[in-house]
């Protein structure tokens, strides 16, 4: 009895198993190439971005999903992937394209370069930088804090609960360029960094922080919308020179200004036909992106509703992308 | 130490050696007079030593590399887990074109006809209300999703579920090998489920879904063994009697006999599936749970609730009509059951025809409502007022401060002056008084495990706000049960709000806490404290209420007060109760603590976090592992010596 349960289970198993191959076809079957599940559903032409956590990307996202889906009746699907994933989700195809990257050489060298499932896009139009960045308030109050030099003086006034004995310096999200752990460790500097966890938690902070006018240190970059809201001026630490970032370890310079990139899928490149196109063609200013991003954050209009705001006031910008 | 020098006067009494709590404690003394001095000399230092960890990141960096760069040619990709991920893919799409092309009316009027058969009229009410609510909120394409990710979810996990269960049910041996595992993945945050599925499949839906699986199916397993155990020997002994064979006894007694069950692991399953399906959207699984993690981004609370709500909503529908279906079962078969059954077809079929006809398959744009907005109103009044400087009590963010300098910092400075074979010995009294030798082994060992791989000290922040938590979860969650216990109305007014608030996807916790006490570990123990509460109030609560009427009575013609009652008799008896409750507390508080990462919990949350956010899988995976030791041993120390039949809140 117990050998014929056990054939039982046996031809359950080969059967199941030739059911999922049954699903999906005979042979081989490419993980790479496989797309969303909610792409292009009931026949609609459909895109898929890939959105970061930061306002500035949404502000992207949010005006290529408008014209899109308004001026060339695409569907388009917005998944929220962090920097590096994303590009992992770009080279399967699970995403079709990335419009805001920062700077990432080892994924370019593997994607890009060896791989070739992923192309350039173009420049986005915005230039970024990193930098550490005390509230103007404060730096009005104190000049001399804006030099790195000065601000193991200021060390006293920044602590806090988490940074136990030192100042505290605030990071975001984990995903997010950064060295400042080595910066801090190289420039022989009496402060912790303490990561916020998350842009999300960075920026209430940082709003509460203001709203007492307490001094406070952080990590913070351009183009960003709260600059509108918290005035903040940039800490000069020792300037960047081309390759002084190299070793992570070693970092002792500022954070460079970048050119912020576009990537699209290779597949998605050749084939996306008039969505690629404007994708590709996709470029604006920092102050374009700061005025959707400031909507979208502050106002809290939906990213559609910021999206249509700006289009309807800019279309000599838009109007380019599409010819 | 401690434990030494507590055990130690006691040696010279001999009858203590007959009181097996004093005997288990003087062999652990003995055992550490022994070895303590051997290990103290080798490797002398407070913190684990260097000499004993083994650093696997290159190893992982290797693999996760390679994985990368031959996931589009290696044949156990393209031959294996590539026909996984396309019939995950295949399904998942096949049944979101089904719930597209059946249109809001005809999925609404679907599932209130189910909910109306299975669990009737108020229950089916309820259930198209809810599904309104969510197209009502502007969610309906998401919410859509998440539901096509959930049924396959469902589905896969019931079957894996179901085939283990069986297993385990039938042979003792399997039964064997299978408990442990199973128990152990029960108590794992879900967290600790995601890294190794990224690192197969990718991020997007396959991994998504294969991690809801690999969190849900256990449940399920678990109980379909026990059903099938449980079976009563007699109904089996008459049913062999009459000559059946294996497979009979199978399908016509052992089955039908272990029905409740079943429907019990599918309703905790579909809860399950439920949960992890909103913290897939860290890994791309789009839906609701994407967009409560996109809002959470923008620190937008009202649109994370307009995400969280439909979220809630299905998880209280679902729970509601597995949980009816289940008590439904023994009645006796209305008369004319079929033909309801066909009418309710029928009826779901022409609701979505019609709405094909009418041409209303999308959820009309201007039936949406905005509760964002309102909502974020709410919450900046909250932190304008209450965040600090309010009269006499002060304002949250420095009952925050005070939290983290008074209590949490002194803990984890302890935790981490403490000499490490001294907190392997407290690891091994307390999981050898409350259980057996067995079950202190293995809390000994991952707590080891923990410092071979080298995150001796990020774990031990990690656990030193895990016990702030659990203790603020204690004192709250018994005081609540207590008085819930003593009062019917009580419990009335508690009743929606725990089931709500068990329901609510724990990524919504985090920014109001994030609000109301700033960026750091208070709020990561705030949102933890908030999240296991309904579990600790309402265990402690059933409890009491179960102590034996006839005690309390007896207790009560002795002229006990009400203080009294509660003391000495309703706490005794209640005691088993009060240690599942501890339990589930550090259970449920271990797998929030570790999403703190997210608000500046640090520690190892934060590296899976890292871990996920970077790609670094090597940071991420040791980081998981330690998580799952940590989670382990935490088990072991609270958990009492029978294993209770079911688990989960």
């Amino acid at each position: 009895m117990r050998v014929r349960m056990r054939t039982t289970a046996v031809v359950a198993g080969v059967s199941s198993l030739a059911l999922l191959t049954g699903l999906t076809g005979c042979g081989a079957a490419d993980m790479t190439k496989q797309a969303s599940p909610f792409a292009n559903a009931q026949g609609a032409k459909s895109v898929t971005l890939s959105v970061q956590s930061w306002v500035g990307a949404q502000a992207n996202v949010a005006v290529a999903q408008y014209l899109l889906e308004h001026e060339l009746g695409y569907r388009v699907d917005t998944v929220q992937i962090d920097e590096v994933p994303a590009w992992d989700a770009l080279s399967q195809g699970r995403v079709d394209a990335l419009l805001e990257d920062w700077g990432h050489p080892e994924e370019e060298q593997r994607y890009v370069k060896d791989k070739k499932t992923i192309v350039p896009g173009g420049d986005l139009g915005v230039t970024g930088h990193i930098g550490w960045f005390v509230p103007t308030y404060f730096a009005k109050a104190h000049p001399d804090v804006t030099d790195w030099k000065n601000l193991d003086k200021y060390a006293d006034q920044l602590r806090t609960a988490e940074s136990g004995g030192k100042g505290q310096l605030m990071d975001g999200s984990p995903s997010y360029v950064t060295n400042d752990k080595a910066l801090v460790k190289n420039l022989g500097l009496d402060y912790q960094v303490v990561f916020a966890g998350s842009e999300a938690a960075q920026i209430t902070q940082i709003k509460q922080f203001a709203k007492e006018k307490k001094p406070f240190l952080t990590y913070w970059y351009s183009p960003q919308w709260l600059f509108k809201k918290v005035p903040m001026t940039e800490v000069k630490l020792p300037a960047y020179k081309e390759g002084c970032d190299a070793d992570p370890e070693k970092v002792a310079c500022a954070y460079p200004h970048t050119p912020l990139q576009k990537y699209l899928n290779a597949d998605f490149a050749k084939s996306g036909g008039e969505a690629a196109a404007l994708l590709k063609k996709f470029k604006w200013t920092t102050e374009d992106q700061n005025e959707v991003s400031l909507m979208i954050a502050e106002q809290k209009l939906s990213p559609e509703e910021a999206a249509k705001k700006w289009v309807d006031s800019h279309e000599s910008t838009w109007k380019a992308w599409l010819s | 130490m401690a434990t030494v020098t507590t055990a130690a006067p006691r040696i010279g009494v001999p009858g203590a050696l007959k009181h097996p709590v004093l005997r288990k404690l003087l062999l652990l003394a003995l055992a550490a007079a022994i070895l303590v001095p051997l290990a103290n000399a080798r490797w002398a230092s407070g913190s684990w030593p260097a000499a004993l960890t083994v650093d696997f990141s290159d190893q992982l960096t290797k693999a996760s590399v390679w994985i990368i760069d031959n996931r589009d040619s290696h044949p156990l990709f393209v031959y294996f887990f590539g026909h996984i991920s396309n019939a995950v893919v295949l399904s998942v799409r096949a049944v979101y074109l089904v719930l597209l092309a059946a249109g809001w009316a005809g999925v609404t009027a679907a599932a209130s006809l189910v909910a109306w058969r299975v669990a009737g009229w108020r229950l089916a009410a309820g259930t198209g209300v809810a599904l309104l609510a969510c197209g009502f909120l502007g969610m309906w394409i998401p919410t859509m999703q998440t539901l096509a990710l959930m049924v396959v979810a469902v589905l896969a996990s019931v079957v894996v579920g179901a085939l283990l269960g069986l297993a385990a049910g039938l042979s003792d041996r399997m039964d064997k090998i299978l408990r442990p595992v199973l128990d152990t993945m029960q108590v794992l945050p879900a967290y600790a489920y995601l890294l190794p599925v990224v690192l197969v499949f990718g991020m997007g839906v396959p991994a998504a879904v294969l991690a809801t699986v690999v969190y849900a199916a256990p449940p399920m397993a678990r109980l379909t063994a026990l059903g099938l155990r449980g079976a009563d020997k007699e109904v089996l002994e008459a049913v062999e009697s009459l000559g059946a064979t294996a497979r009979q006894r199978l399908l016509t007694a052992r089955i039908p006999l272990a029905s409740h069950e079943l429907l019990l692991g599918l309703n905790q399953t579909i809860m399950m599936a439920l949960s992890m399906a909103v913290i897939a959207s860290v890994i791309g699984a789009g839906g609701l749970g994407d967009r409560v993690y996109q809002a959470l981004s923008t620190v937008d609370v009202g649109a994370a609730l307009a995400a969280g709500v439909p979220i809630v909503l299905l998880a209280v529908v679902l729970d509601r009509v597995t949980g009816a279906a289940g008590e439904g079962l023994g009645e006796e078969p209305r008369p004319n059951g079929r033909a309801r059954w066909l009418f309710a077809l029928a009826a779901a079929v022409a609701v979505a025809v019609t709405g094909r006809l009418v041409g209303r398959l999308d959820w009309p744009e201007a039936w949406t409502l905005n509760i964002a907005e309102p909502v974020n109103r709410a919450v900046d009044w909250m932190t304008d007022h209450l965040y600090s400087g309010v009269p006499v009590i002060g304002g949250t963010a420095d009952w925050a401060a005070h939290f983290t300098t008074w209590v949490l910092d002194p803990v984890r400075d302890t935790l981490q002056w403490l000499p490490w074979w001294s907190l392997l010995l407290i690891v091994a009294a307390l999981a050898w008084l409350i259980g057996t030798w067995r079950t202190a082994l293995t809390a000994v060992l991952a707590m080891a495990a923990i410092g071979v791989l080298g995150v001796w000290t990020p774990a031990l922040d990690t656990l030193s706000q895990v016990l702030a938590a659990v203790a603020v979860t204690l004192v709250l969650g018994f005081a609540t049960g207590i008085a819930a216990a003593r009062s019917d109305r009580v419990e009335r007014l508690l009743r929606p709000v725990l089931d709500v608030f068990q329901t609510m996807p724990q990524f919504v916790y985090l920014i109001p806490v994030v609000a109301l006490f700033g960026v750091g570990r208070a709020p990561a123990v705030a949102a933890a404290v908030v999240y296991a509460l309904p579990a600790v109030v309402r265990i402690t609560t059933q409890g009491l209420r179960q102590v034996d009427p006839a005690a309390l009575e007896s207790a009560r013609s002795l002229g006990a007060t009400p203080a009294q009652q509660l003391r000495q008799v309703q706490l005794p008896l209640a005691r088993p109760a009060l240690l599942l409750a501890v339990n589930q507390g550090v259970v449920l508080v271990l797998a929030v603590v570790i999403i703190g990462g997210l608000v500046g919990g640090g520690a190892l949350g934060y590296d899976v976090v890292a871990g996920l956010a970077q790609g670094d899988l090597a940071t991420g995976l040791v980081a998981g592992v330690a998580i799952v030791c940590l989670g382990l041993m935490l088990d072991r120390v609270t958990q009492p010596t029978e294993r209770r039949a079911k688990k989960g809140a």
